[in-house]
């Protein structure tokens, strides 16, 4: 393969607040290759929104501090001038957001804001662009395509607004699909779908996806390479099935342990990890989990690094727990869960 | 939509019936209130005053009285000849009140007008300004000086304005007050009426600016701000598509009821202060003579504009936010 259609390096955010310096991410590092799905992970407050968001420059602000690069086929978007980074966005790399009840404006009509972005792009006439937007939306699955471009975003349900958000994103057929938490927003039998149709998707349009999200559900189904987060740091990283089958990290541990399964036997409670994410102004000493994880020791005081430990050469984790320590102590948290 | 429109109607109906009700009550129930005693003039015979009082019919009950009243009103608004006490007139100079409104309404509407368009348009442009710039010290100073127009008093601004600028004894920049009608004088119409204009306007445009500023730094933090900065558009584009459209919805409710007030008669302290004689000040000086059928008919006259914009904002709104239905 080639050079990565991305590659974060190092990747430091952090804003000037009245209370202090917030280290919103601190240390982020992956690639991304054309047509593969990313999942980064994590909980509220662990910098992965705000990653996303940095990648389209988003959060350039006069109290935002940034370090490291972020390279797009091998130009850094991070010092890149605003004119030239408008030329990317929404073109290039497009995003889709949360909560599809707030993101689509809702004074305009659904045709009229797909359009917009076309024609913010491409040196094309309005009419060509409303038509490739039915076109868009009926890629997307939205019936009646033809009727629904004249609807204004509160006259559609949660389900076909997301669908309406994606076709957004993909107007001006993006290398880059970023989705921020897509499906949170959304019913269960519809986050299927939508997911579903990220997928397929992505090799209609030969996308990269980088889908953001706090559910380890979600990205079990259609990611490559998983990212974990924590505290503005990644704390495990590798290929889906490692993560999955052989995770390293407490943490990991306890957002695997989160998830309701139907194939185990009944708990009488779900897992859940105690305590809540650490303050991003005063980050814990050494490793960053530590107030939280039930298994730290002494050595934890130091921060591991985040180096691949494991037999699998594309596992990274940031835990000093040695292996067999990590195997016994995961299956009692998993409570059952297999072990590879 | 018909019957929106229906339903309008009689809300105005009883909107109307109840402010001047309100207005008649007060005015038969205030010490001194008895127009009898007052039209009768300085030591008059008891038979003067019941002779008026029979005359203009201030021995009914005070019902019959007010429906007389307006049965009055309503034929000063209906064309044709009327007899002499069948239109509503001034108990203080028997002048017929339809007549001295509509003699007033072209001053007022050239105040308000004129002024309404100034205030909007620098109110929308302080408060774009101030809230792209929000804590940086343009904003600052503009907020400043928005906080202090908020602030001076109209009688009082136009006084100064008036010392300042218009009463130098030699060449003063402005008419020192009065009122030249459009098509007699375009030129010297304006001239006239900066002042007026500027009075009236500055409380607007602090007030707006400083709406219009906190409408936009919370829009600006809408999702639907982010969605557009992340189709690539460009920032003007987003400000004036974006965050201003949906930042004007609540503006235009204010600007309407502020319009329709002063356009009502509400601009009662710029008229006076600039001699224009406008439906406000004619009201100020029927209300400093308890005068009751000028102040009757300047109240419908006012509430009728109040109502008829209120019912034009409900409209505007379906098609300023769709969301919002007639119902």
């Amino acid at each position: 393969m080639a050079e990565p259609l991305l590659e974060v390096k190092g990747l430091k955010v952090r804003f000037a607040t009245e209370d202090g310096l917030v280290k919103a991410v601190d240390g982020v590092d992956f690639e991304l290759e054309r047509g593969k799905v990313l999942g980064i992970v994590g909980e509220s407050g662990s910098g992965k929104s705000v990653t996303a968001m940095t990648l389209l420059g988003l959060t350039r602000d006069q109290n935002s501090l940034f370090e490291g690069q972020v390279l797009y086929k091998g130009q850094d978007i991070l010092t890149m001038p605003e004119s030239q980074l408008r030329d990317i966005r929404g073109n290039e790399i497009a995003m889709i957001f949360q909560d599809p009840m707030t993101s689509l404006n809702p004074v305009y009509k659904v045709g009229y804001q797909i359009v917009e972005a076309i024609v913010a792009h491409e040196a094309i006439s309005k009419k060509v662009a409303r038509r490739r937007a039915i076109d868009l939306l009926k890629q997307v699955g939205i019936p009646s395509a033809e009727e629904r471009i004249d609807s204004f975003p509160h006259e559609l349900s949660g389900g076909m607004r997301q669908r309406a958000m994606i076709a957004l994103a993909l107007s001006c057929n993006p290398d880059i699909v970023i989705a921020d938490e897509p499906t949170t927003a959304l019913d269960v039998t519809i986050q299927a779908q939508i997911l579903a149709l990220l997928d397929k998707l992505r090799t209609d349009f030969d996308s990269a996806v980088i889908l953001i999200t706090h559910d380890l559900g979600v990205v079990a189904s259609i990611a490559h390479e998983i990212l974990v987060m924590y505290a503005g740091r990644v704390v495990e990283s590798g290929p889906k099935r490692e993560l999955f089958y052989d995770p390293q990290m407490p943490y990991t541990w306890g957002l695997l342990g989160s998830i309701p399964r139907l194939d185990r036997p009944k708990q009488e409670k779900l897992h859940s990890i105690t305590g809540s994410p650490p303050s991003l102004i005063n980050v814990p000493v050494g490793c960053k989990f530590r107030p939280r994880c039930p298994h730290a020791f002494d050595r934890c005081t130091d921060e591991p690094e985040l180096v691949n430990r494991v037999e699998s050469p594309d596992h990274f984790d940031r835990c000093w727990l040695s292996l067999d320590d990590k195997r016994r102590l995961r299956g009692e948290t998993l409570a059952g869960e297999a072990v590879a | 939509m018909g019957a929106f429109i229906v339903r309008r109607l009689l809300g105005m109906v009883a909107v109307l019936f109840v402010v001047s009700f309100l207005v008649f009550f007060i005015f038969i129930k205030i010490p001194g209130g008895d127009p009898a005693s007052r039209m009768a003039g300085k030591n008059p015979l008891p038979q003067n005053i019941t002779n008026i009082r029979k005359q203009w019919g201030f021995d009914k009950p005070f019902y019959i009285q007010y429906a007389r009243m307006m049965q009055k009103a309503g034929n000063g608004l209906l064309p044709g000849k009327h007899g002499e006490y069948d239109v509503l007139r001034s108990f203080d100079t028997r002048q017929d009140v339809a007549h001295e409104i509509k003699r007033g309404i072209p001053a007022t509407m050239s105040l308000c007008i004129g002024a309404a368009i100034i205030w909007l348009f620098f109110g929308i442009l302080v408060g774009v300004i101030s809230a792209v710039y929000a804590g940086r010290w343009s904003d600052r100073a503009i907020t400043t000086v928005a906080l202090i127009g908020v602030s001076m008093p109209v009688f009082w601004l136009g006084l100064v304005l008036r010392f300042l600028l218009a009463e130098k004894p030699n060449n003063p920049l402005f008419p020192d007050g009065g009122y030249v009608g459009l098509t007699q004088d375009p030129v010297e119409w304006a001239h006239h009426l900066i002042l007026p204009w500027f009075c009236l306007s500055i409380l607007f445009i602090g007030f707006y600016g400083r709406v219009l500023r906190s409408n936009m730094l919370d829009v600006m933090n809408e999702d639907y701000v982010r969605t557009a900065r992340a189709k690539g558009l460009a920032p003007k584009r987003v400000l004036l598509k974006h965050v201003l459209r949906n930042s004007l919805i609540p503006i235009v409710t204010l600007f309407a009821l502020d319009f329709a007030a002063v356009l009502g008669g509400g601009a009662i302290l710029t008229e006076t202060v600039f001699d224009l004689k406008g439906v406000g000040w004619y009201a100020a000086q029927s209300v400093g003579g308890l005068d009751l059928p000028p102040i009757m008919g300047v109240t419908l006259y006012g509430a009728f504009f109040i109502v008829l914009f209120t019912a034009i904002v409900d409209i505007l709104y379906v098609w300023l936010d769709p969301r919002i239905r007639p119902s």
